[in-house]
């Protein structure tokens, strides 16, 4: 069927796989009492993260990069904690691990810190993937620099040590911690480190999560450098969601957030070693 | 000096990494959750063989290098070099050292076909087919009737090179043999 260009590129068994992971997704958060949303996909603003790039529509709206503004949008109007399974888009993200539209699992939880929240992350990839152990490294000993050091390094030799890191990581389950403060991206910091984590499986990056930065000057401040950064890159600067800081400044409550990469989970899942193999129409057939 | 940029990096693109023209046989994009995008690339030293895995960040760009596999004639040796014609009706000789033919040495024989690779124009390796015909010119006496299974004894070929084969093949037989092994496939009829 796959050699057919309109047949899926994935056998019809990983679409029933799919299905039954994106009804455990929903049996795990209903148990837990946390409440299915859905936002925009198509939004006046994107992200400013220099390292992420929106495709932007005709009329100059942007296909959300993840639904993080507008979820956290929500959580300052006095939603309880929520969760939302839909379409993500990054521009030029292609590869054996990436497609330019995939499905993001995002939820937020009131009163959490990041701990508490890769506890919660832990347990749904088991309830996924089948129970394992999970070890704990902070992203300095990753790295391999000494974390008094990770100051003096230029950001893309550490992102070059990432993806080195990652590549000869063997299987297993494992949350890196305590990101550099300049890394912190949304979450908040204490100190030199930001509480960030990521998960990471059998080398693949699944999930990226924060004990959420509240304090909307600070949250101006970094958009504003990751802008600064873009021009340094040569990148267009993206103009700041005003909606997100407006959020922010009537207050965001206490709480950690989580995305995962649900395509990455599924093939991981699937034992198969790309999203191509689980995905009915990656971009080259869709 | 055409460039490419690891968005156009595919495999098969012939390219110029430290000095040495190489062949890219995986190009994998890479990219850390928040961080920036990288391409680990693969590629093959068509000088030596090797493969070598570089990581270059997105966008990067390197030369592209001046490579073309040419079909040629064996003419001959003068000891130094091993002197190939073009067979495209130019004419055109090329003459290869020592270190370029030794993967094909073996395999040479005039007027036989072979793949030469170019770089520049000057040739880097040479590429035998897959399979060729040679004469035996030394072995043990071949033992008659003995055509079933079992048993092997070396012989030398033509060309000098040294395989083994079954206990049956005699001085002057012709021997189908296959390159990428070295290993004796069958008799053929003269």
């Amino acid at each position: 069927m796959a050699a057919q260009p309109w047949a899926p590129a994935c056998p019809l068994s990983a679409l029933k796989a799919r299905a039954e992971m994106l009804r455990a997704v929903r049996a795990f958060f209903d148990a837990r009492e946390v409440m299915e949303v859905q936002t925009a996909a198509l939004a006046a603003r994107g992200a400013t993260d220099p390292a992420i790039a929106s495709i932007a529509a005709d009329d100059g709206r942007v296909l959300q990069t993840s639904p993080e503004h507008q979820m956290k949008r929500l959580l300052a109007a006095g939603a309880p904690s929520i969760y939302q399974i839909g379409p993500a888009f990054r521009a030029g993200e292609a590869g054996r691990w990436h497609n330019p539209e995939f499905t993001m699992l995002e939820w937020y939880r009131l009163g959490f810190d990041a701990p508490a929240l890769m506890d919660e992350v832990a347990a749904l990839v088991d309830v996924l993937l089948g129970a394992a152990a999970y070890d704990r490294r902070a992203y300095a000993s990753l790295v391999g620099v000494p974390a008094a050091q990770l100051d003096a390094c230029a950001d893309d030799a550490l992102d070059l040590r990432v993806a080195e890191a990652l590549a000869e990581m063997p299987a297993g389950r494992v949350f890196i911690t305590d990101y550099p403060a300049r890394q912190a991206a949304l979450a908040r910091v204490s100190g030199p480190v930001a509480a960030r984590f990521e998960l990471v499986v059998d080398g693949v990056e699944v999930a990226n999560g924060y004990h959420e930065l509240q304090d909307a000057a600070v949250l101006r401040q970094r958009m504003l450098r990751d802008n600064v950064t873009r021009l340094e890159r040569g990148l267009p600067e993206a103009p700041l969601d005003e909606a997100l800081l407006a959020a922010h400044e009537h207050g965001l409550p206490d709480c950690a957030g989580v995305a995962v990469g649900l395509d990455r989970l599924l093939a991981l899942q699937q034992g198969a070693s790309s999203l191509a193999e689980v995905m009915p129409f990656p971009a080259d057939r869709a | 000096m055409a460039t490419y940029s690891t968005n156009q990096f595919r495999a098969g693109l012939k390219v110029l990494l430290e000095g040495d023209p190489c062949s890219i046989l995986e190009n994998e994009f890479v990219k850390p959750g928040k961080g920036q995008a990288f391409n680990r690339v693969k590629f093959r030293n068509l000088k030596t063989g090797r493969v070598w895995e570089r990581t270059f960040k997105s966008g990067e760009t390197i030369e592209s290098a001046d490579v073309v596999e040419s079909d040629m004639e064996y003419i001959y040796t003068d000891g130094d070099f091993w002197h190939f014609m073009k067979t495209d009706g130019s004419y055109e000789q090329v003459a290869a050292s020592a270190e370029v033919v030794a993967n094909a040495v073996d395999w040479l024989t005039e007027q036989g076909a072979y793949a030469v690779t170019l770089w520049n124009g000057e040739p880097i390796s040479v590429t035998p087919p897959n399979f060729v015909e040679l004469e035996v010119t030394t072995t043990d006496p071949g033992l008659k009737g003995d055509t079933a299974q079992g048993g092997s004894k070396p012989a030398t070929l033509s060309t000098g090179a040294s395989i083994k084969v079954p206990l049956f093949v005699n001085v002057g037989d012709m021997l189908r043999i296959d390159t990428r092994t070295g290993e004796y496939v069958s008799r053929v009829k003269a």
